[in-house]
């Protein structure tokens, strides 16, 4: 049985505006708020939500690229919460992630072989020659050629890019890479291309995907387990397929509710989501949809649902399931 | 399912390239500067003037027969001739001798200002814009306080302190060369900071200063480049200034900034005595200009067809 590769609980960010004459606090964008969850070995858990609901600050906070608010993380029964600079310097060969924008996340100076042997560079103690071969086999390990070494990241498409990108983040056979939207840049028939990769590369050097999406047939796809997020909050996480048949909370049916169907006679009841998404600086009151769900009670408004198991294995943050 | 896939990925994107592989050379951002900057007419005449003043230097005395302190007292204020090409000045030394190795002291002024500036204004910028917070408060404010002063007038006196003499000119000009290139590559790094290759830097666990001469420098070359071409002129500039005001090279090193203010009694009985180094000055700023300004257009990828 597979066990947990990384913990995250009541993870928070929490973002401070200022303003004034003196740059006092005036307020903060609650980007994730309260996030708990459990990443097995070897599995694939993909977090959907819509623009600007915190995934993407989710995966960076994991990573510590953003120092988290509050909270506590932790990774292969290690607390990296609080562990110096230098520590996680170190760690960073395990815990990889690959960027959204294959444009702007290559250093536009360095050559490929460059890119990708920097992590080697770092993390061990490779000769120059074996480090020039490993980056030859990681070329070929994600579907490019050894000659695109010496080339630079604007003489590659999107597609290749993300393959370079790929490559980089595999360059030190991490155990958890987490991957930050990235087929969102790229076209729909090299998405695919891109995700087949990329379950192969699991399947073959044992990885854990943390996959963030807003795109929920991508998510489908490639997910083992789907987390929603509405509003800096994991609202439903279960197993993909339980997720996509019996979604529990409101927020998910809407959601898959809006996806069209292939068949022109099935008949779906829509549901139309009203109003727009709260502000993140002041969310509203007890359960942050209660706003725009459609099933509302009066305890919504007051008291935030907390995230329980309501089945095996399917968590969820809504009073119906109390 | 797995084989299907395999197949699939082997078939788009390499067989793709192989198609490509001859056409597509490993072209570098630096190569396309260069040939980009050949294009260029303006900053090809630049180059010229450039390297002109830099061989009449070097080859300063393969090139006239006179010693620059020579002085011949029969022939003082002769007017330009086959013997003396540019005439002599009021004490009979040949004012083509002294041009030419005063080529060597405003180069020498120029790439050492240029260079100390070049220097620590840039490692100034990188640490405040890096690191920012206090660190950067700091030394914003030091630079902020030495642009408040009109440049000249900090040269002069950074001089008055340190003396008058062509090495304390140099290290005046210096000086109040490190706020411009400082705030030019603080923008420069607080721009790059955010972006998202700098952030996949860290995400693989490189150190900062990896981080910041690996990855942050080389894509802030472009525009330091273009301040330090420019900067040779401003520098040239400042210090035949400096030299007119008496607080430069000393008598009898020609300095062309000296020249032009010894000789300023006699204007009307002999311009030339003033026109030789007063259009070196201009010849040698417009050069540096104009090689300025073409990397400028090279290196911006907007003025890229």
């Amino acid at each position: 049985m597979a066990k947990p590769l990384l913990e995250v609980s009541g993870l928070k960010k929490h973002f401070t505006i200022t303003g004034g004459v003196f740059s006092r606090k005036i307020g903060s964008v609650q980007a994730v708020n309260d996030l708990s969850f459990t990443v097995m070995e070897g599995e694939i858990l993909g977090i959907v939500g819509e623009s600007g609901c915190g995934k993407s600050t989710t995966g960076k906070a994991i990573l510590r690229l953003i120092e988290p608010t509050a909270g506590k993380i932790t990774f292969e029964d290690h607390d990296i919460t609080d562990i110096s600079d230098e520590e996680m310097r170190k760690l960073r060969r395990d815990m990889q992630i690959i960027f959204q924008d294959p444009y702007a996340s290559l250093n536009p100076r360095h050559t490929v072989e460059k890119i990708i042997s920097e992590p080697l560079l770092i993390h061990s103690e490779l000769s120059a020659e074996k480090r020039k071969e490993r980056v030859h086999e990681l070329l070929e390990v994600v579907g490019l050629s050894a000659y695109h070494a010496s080339r630079y990241p604007h003489q590659f498409s999107g597609g290749q890019r993300q393959r370079i990108g790929i490559a980089r983040a595999l360059a030190n056979n991490p155990k958890l890479i987490i991957c930050d939207e990235p087929v969102s840049a790229l076209d729909v028939s090299v998405q695919s291309q891109i995700l087949n990769l990329m379950s192969r590369l699991r399947d073959e050097f044992n990885l854990t995907y943390i996959f963030i999406a807003h795109d929920l047939s991508v998510v489908k796809h490639i997910s083992d387990r789907v987390g929603v997020m509405y509003l800096g909050n994991m609202v439903e996480l279960t197993n993909k397929d339980t997720l996509y048949e019996k979604p529990k909370h409101p927020y998910t049916q809407a959601l898959l509710s809006a996806v069209p169907s292939l068949d022109p006679d099935v008949k779906k009841d829509r549901i139309i989501l009203q109003g727009d998404v709260p502000n993140p600086a002041s969310p509203p009151s007890g359960c942050v949809f209660h706003t725009r769900c459609p099933k509302a009670m009066d305890i919504c408004k007051q008291i935030k649902p907390d995230f329980l198991e309501a089945e095996d294995h399917h968590f969820v943050a809504c009073h119906l399931y109390d | 399912m797995n084989n299907e896939e395999r197949q699939e990925s082997q078939l788009s994107s390499p067989a793709l390239a192989l198609q490509m592989e001859e056409e597509i050379r490993a072209t570098s951002p630096w190569k396309d500067t260069v040939r980009q900057l050949r294009k260029n007419k303006f900053a090809l005449i630049g180059f010229i003037i450039i390297i002109t003043f830099i061989l009449v230097g070097l080859f300063a005395p393969l090139l006239t027969p006179y010693g620059y302190e020579q002085q011949v007292l029969q022939d003082r204020l002769k007017p330009p001739s086959a013997e003396h090409w540019l005439g002599t000045d009021d004490v009979g030394r040949d004012i083509f001798t002294r041009i030419a190795y005063g080529a060597r002291i405003s180069l020498q002024v120029g790439f050492f200002a240029v260079t100390g500036a070049l220097i620590f204004g840039t490692l100034f910028g990188l640490i405040a814009g890096y690191f920012g917070r206090w660190v950067d408060m700091i030394i914003s404010r030091i630079f902020d306080i030495m642009l408040a002063f009109p440049s000249i007038l900090l040269a002069i006196a950074i001089v008055a302190i340190l003396g008058a003499s062509l090495q304390n000119a140099l290290i005046a000009i210096a000086i109040i060369n490190i706020p411009i290139f400082g705030r030019l590559v603080r923008s420069k790094v607080i721009s790059l900071r955010e972006e998202e290759f700098i952030l996949a830097a860290r995400a693989q666990g490189m150190k900062n200063g990896r981080i910041i001469f690996h990855h942050i420098l080389p894509n802030s070359l472009a525009p330091i480049i273009v301040q330090t071409t420019l900067g040779f002129g401003t520098a040239i500039l400042d210090a035949a200034a400096l030299g007119f005001l008496g607080l430069g090279a000393q008598p009898p090193l020609p300095e062309w900034g000296k020249m032009l203010a010894d000789s300023r009694d006699f204007i009307q009985l002999a311009p030339w005595t003033l026109i030789a180094p007063g259009l070196c000055i201009m010849l040698v700023v417009l050069g540096f200009n104009l090689i300025g300004d073409g990397l400028r257009d090279a290196l911006d990828p907007r003025m890229k067809n």
